[in-house]
């Protein structure tokens, strides 16, 4: 009976993988802006409204992020033949705790006011779906290079993602970006925009943006063939 | 099936989930292990660029560490307050305790009879954001100022009656109450510990301060 499921669960994987292989470079490609992981699939959404009203915590937040899918990525792809189907979701798990408390750590080591400063969400990146996602999809069935390169092509997406919005916020918002004055001394700072509604404003109206251009950009496909 | 194989079915289902969390705990000890101490010490210069906000008249270069035994008979690190013209002012209690979500860690300023709260600073806190981690803000901590640590403080829903009693955060009932009850059992634990230290004189001025 055991050894059914097995053969079971490797036809399941032979067959998904036959069906669907992206190299490595198109996993890069597709995770930067293709399947943007906040623009197209609309994943991570709470890092993405929580802490773009400036561009130091944004990125912070991405380069903790982007270590944490990476390691994921890499970790959950050397052992996928080891994975049993129902125990799967709890590895992963286990694998992202793990590296997002180490990052935890380290920021709050060496970058200690900024670790104060995002507070709850660096452990909150634990429940980020952009990270089991791509557990599911690409690392337990692709290999440590494809693996590699999707993690880094999403995290490249994701930081995009968020430097796009919190670029938005902070000029607006502070007058400032990454802390540095760049509009005139008399820009009455828009604090909404560093406020909760302006994360929902700035990521509406950036997302319509984006499925404009997405949408423009296939009609001309179409009419180009 | 039998207790044995059955046993033996769980281990072979399990086994990597198993050695993966011992794994991952084997590395996260070891990460702990190298950066507590930074950590810690993070927390300690956070601790002296405070004081002077939490004791009024504060010089926090001239504080003194002690270590005072508490009622539980752990071991406890506190700071006495000095002011410029080496005069004792008050103390700083550390104190951390269970919130809503995770620990919350405090700095507690009393004044130098330990008798009345004189400031209060969140020096750690994954509460609820938008809510519990209001408890970091001035609003709220300001309602501790001036409490009196005679009786435990209460915490109420309304515009505080008697002396003892601190207005919750709206919404954030939980991480008040937590913030209340961790003052609460740090005075308790160590109020009479550093009284008896104090009277007994020779231990307030020497960084051991043990009796």
């Amino acid at each position: 009976m055991a050894a059914w499921h097995r053969l079971k669960a490797e036809s399941d994987r032979d067959l998904i993988m036959a069906q669907d292989e992206p190299t490595a470079l198109e996993r890069f490609i597709r995770g930067i802006l293709p399947e943007n992981p906040v623009y197209r699939q609309l994943l991570g959404m709470c890092p993405t409204l929580a802490v773009t009203n400036g561009m130091q915590p944004a990125m912070t937040m991405a380069c903790a992020t982007a270590f944490v899918l990476i390691c994921a990525n890499i970790m959950i792809s050397l052992i996928r033949g080891l994975l049993k189907p129902h125990l799967r979701i709890l590895v992963f798990t286990l694998t992202i705790a793990t590296f997002v408390t180490i990052a935890d750590k380290f920021l709050a080591a060496s970058m200690y006011d900024m670790s104060k400063q995002l507070g709850p969400y660096v452990p909150l990146i634990i429940v980020n779906c952009l990270i089991i996602s791509r557990c599911e999809i690409c690392a337990s069935k692709q290999g440590l290079g494809t693996a590699a390169a999707d993690g880094i092509g999403m995290s490249l997406g994701f930081a995009l993602a968020l430097a796009s919005i919190a670029t938005v916020r902070e000029i607006l918002g502070s007058g400032t970006w990454f802390g540095l004055h760049v509009m005139p001394g008399s820009w009455p700072a828009w604090g909404i925009m560093v406020l909760p509604p302006g994360a929902f404003l700035t990521l509406g109206l950036l997302l319509g943006a984006a499925e404009w251009v997405a949408q423009k950009r296939a009609e001309r496909a179409k009419e180009g063939k | 099936m039998g207790q044995e194989s059955k046993r033996q079915g769980y281990i072979r289902q399990a086994w990597l989930v198993i050695l993966l969390a011992v794994l991952y705990g084997g590395g996260l000890a070891g990460v702990q292990r190298a950066l507590s101490d930074k950590i810690a010490e993070n927390k300690r210069n956070e601790t002296y660029h405070v004081i002077p906000a939490l004791v009024r008249g504060a010089d926090a270069a001239s504080t003194v560490e002690l270590t005072v035994t508490g009622k539980d008979g752990r071991e406890a690190r506190v700071y006495q307050i000095m002011d410029a013209a080496g005069g004792h002012v008050g103390w700083v209690l550390p104190a951390g305790g269970q919130g809503f979500a995770d620990r919350i860690e405090l700095l507690i300023g009393l004044d130098a009879g330990l008798s009345t709260i004189t400031g209060l600073y969140v020096l750690e806190q994954k509460e609820t954001p938008g809510l519990g981690d209001y408890i970091t803000g001035e609003s709220f901590r300001s309602r501790f100022q001036g409490k009196p640590t005679d009786t435990p403080l209460v915490v109420v829903q309304s515009d505080p009656t008697a002396e003892n009693e601190v207005r919750a955060l709206t919404g954030a009932t939980i991480s008040s109450t937590s913030v209340s009850g961790i003052v609460n059992a740090a005075v308790a634990n160590l109020k009479e510990p550093i009284q008896r230290q104090a009277a007994s004189g020779g231990g307030l001025a020497s960084p051991e301060g043990g009796e």
